[in-house]
């Protein structure tokens, strides 16, 4: 019987296998490949040169996450204690610009946070910056926001936060009612009912929410491009630049998104035990 | 655990798709082109199907480099791809392209000999060009009251914050050894060194916004960004959404790239790849062309026609100064180098400085 059932995890294996664990498999190889061929460790050697560039994309991404934890379980906790006619509206409004393009949508916030852009435009429109200028004297024109390092992490804000919402939204919302009123009957307030139950058992649901986040940030190209104006380069940059730059060198792209991924599992697995003591983890 | 692991999984596959690329296949008489984006009439293409009944599989690169990267990891298609002067210069020296023949393309006659023999492919036995022009530098004339001719706007002075750098290590690099006077094809570590240190200060300095590519067709139009490098053939795309744009290939000199069409070795459609690119040399197709793209036509007829034929098209002349800035006259060409095919280490130090760049 039990035989049969793992029948059922034929495509996903078969899926898994194909299109990822192949495809680690040859950023290992080439990570440690070098460019004519044989065996070496010279991919990794200059690896020091791009610390900038590691400590720069980590430092944004866990800007942006922490962000959006802040904005996301508030709300997907709000949510899921109202009607479920309101969760279902809720869930759309969160889903819908997941409907947009990614892309698309990121070049709009370019547009939005650009010198003469919508939201510029409207702050003169209303008069601010005569107002800022008439009181302090200044002569400023518009507020820099594009191009800077706050408009990426807006940007990963922006793109990432339905994946910190949802996985806590579905984790609160299917908790047991009857541990809330055990709680209440035994004397807690909601304050303490909300420290002592329903935040320790949301935590699967934050730490997925955290990585499903956390992750892509850190990786990411575009928004930096977009967003950034490709000033300052971060992770996704670098790889990228090795894979469809001008130096083509696979062999050093696979190495840093080797590095990437180490780095990264290594983070997450800090987490997760940090997740396994709960009184700990409520402290996060 | 096993969701982070998971997800990190999809993360790596998607950064190493492109390794694996992608396959395809054919049935009927067909041929797979690979060009840039928007660099085609697609009527053409439909034009050439009825004629010939050869399906086209047009497919679009972003860049020399992706194109490359894409062939050179395998798994491509392509017979017909059209990259640029030095990157056709580095797959010849690599062996990626097949030579032509020319008894299938008649229409290469029409081709000017200015266009013909260039460095890339000295005995032209590889190439057909498609497209020509300049990189210059695009300014908002309601902004920049002045006249520009020298690139040393773009690195120091009063537009300063209002400024957009080329985001590609060979033209941005190669504006700063066109400011010095250097050669852009320049192997001289020391130069290039220079012409980094330029950037690089300029950069630190506040200079530029950012380094863009087309997100400068909306900055520019908006007047966002009020100076930049950028394509002859683009300007004019940009120029008819903002009339107060200028487009000027500065004294010192610029660059004047070829876009050519090559058939890769190994090829399986050789002989429609041919077809097609004789059938894109013709003159009536290089005039719908230019007139789509914007890009100027290497064959002499459609060159001088062309003013007629969009005067007849649109009803209204040709603005005789928009035209001489898609096909630069001779006296600008003659201050103008095409790009060389770097040896490996000139390209590697290029990477390499345009990472430092980044990392700031």
């Amino acid at each position: 019987m039990k035989n049969k059932r793992a029948l059922f995890a034929v495509p996903y294996v078969g899926w898994m296998t194909l299109f990822v664990v192949a495809p680690i498999v040859m950023v290992v190889i080439y990570a440690f490949t070098a460019a004519s061929g044989g065996l070496t460790l010279e991919n990794f050697s200059r690896m020091g040169t791009y610390a900038v560039v590691f400590t720069r994309s980590f430092k944004l991404a866990l800007i942006a996450t922490v962000i959006c934890l802040l904005i996301g379980y508030p709300l997907a906790y709000w949510i899921s204690r109202e009607g479920p006619g309101f969760q279902r509206v809720a869930m759309m409004l969160i889903m819908l610009p997941m409907w947009m393009n990614f892309l698309l949508r990121t070049y709009s916030w370019m547009s939005i946070l650009e010198n003469t852009g919508l939201l510029n435009r409207f702050f003169s429109a209303i008069g601010l910056f005569s107002l800022i200028n008439g009181l302090s004297g200044a002569s400023i024109e518009y507020f820099p926001m594009i191009n800077t390092q706050g408009a990426v992490v807006l940007g990963m804000v922006y793109n990432y936060l339905p994946f910190m919402i949802l996985p806590i939204y579905s984790v609160i919302e299917k908790l047991d009612g009857s541990l809330l009123e055990a709680a209440r009957d035994l004397g807690a307030d909601s304050a303490r009912v909300f420290r002592k139950v329903i935040l320790p058992l949301s935590l699967p649901g934050v730490l997925s929410g955290v990585t499903m986040v956390f992750v892509p940030s850190v990786s990411t190209f575009a928004i930096s491009k977009l967003l950034g104006g490709s000033n300052e380069l971060l992770l996704g940059d670098l790889i990228e630049q090795q894979f469809l730059g001008t130096a083509y060198n696979p062999y050093l792209g696979s190495a840093i998104a080797l590095v990437m991924m180490i780095v990264v599992v290594v983070c997450m697995a800090m987490m997760n035990r940090f997740g396994e003591g709960e009184e700990q983890a409520v402290m996060l | 655990m096993k969701k982070t692991f998971a997800f990190l999984l999809a993360l790596t596959m998607v950064l190493t798709l492109c390794l694996t690329g992608c396959g395809g296949g054919g049935g009927e008489r067909t041929v797979n082109v690979c060009g840039w984006g928007e660099n085609i009439d697609p009527d053409l293409i439909n034009q050439f199907e009825r004629e010939t009944g050869i399906r086209v599989n047009y497919q679009t690169a972003e860049s020399n480099e992706t194109m490359y990267a894409l062939i050179r990891q395998g798994g491509t298609d392509y017979d017909v791809i059209v990259p640029s002067d030095y990157m056709i210069g580095q797959m010849i020296d690599e062996g990626l392209l097949a030579e032509l023949d020319y008894g299938n393309i008649p229409n290469f006659a029409l081709i000017d000999s200015r266009y013909k023999n260039l460095s890339y492919d000295p005995e032209n036995r590889y190439t057909v060009p498609y497209t020509w022009g300049t990189l210059g530098i695009i300014y908002n004339s309601s902004i920049v009251e002045e006249e520009i001719d020298s690139w040393d706007v773009l690195f120091s002075g009063k537009y300063s914050g209002q400024t957009g750098m080329i985001g590609n290590p060979r033209d941005a690099i190669g504006a700063a050894l066109l400011y010095l006077g250097y050669s852009v094809n320049t192997t001289d570590e020391a130069e290039i060194r220079e012409a980094y240190e330029l950037l690089s200060s300029a950069k630190s300095n506040g200079m530029y916004q950012g380094f863009f590519m087309d997100q400068l067709y909306d900055k520019m139009e908006a007047g966002e960004t009020a100076i930049c490098t950028y394509y002859a053939g683009d300007f004019l795309t940009m120029y008819d959404n903002n009339p107060d744009l200028r487009y000027v290939v500065p004294r010192e000199g610029s660059n004047w790239f070829v876009d050519a069409m090559c058939v890769l070795k190994g090829a399986e459609h050789k002989e429609e790849a041919e077809a097609w690119i004789n059938f894109i040399c013709k003159t009536d197709s290089c005039l719908a062309n230019m007139d789509y793209i914007w890009y100027a036509s290497p064959n002499t007829e459609a060159l001088e026609q062309y003013p007629a034929y969009y005067e007849e098209k649109n009803g209204e002349a040709l603005d005789p100064e928009l035209y001489e800035i898609m096909a630069a006259p001779a006296s600008v060409l003659d201050r103008c180098e095409v790009y060389e095919n770097l040896p490996p280490e000139t390209q590697q130090l290029y990477s390499q400085l345009w990472v430092e760049l980044g990392i700031g």
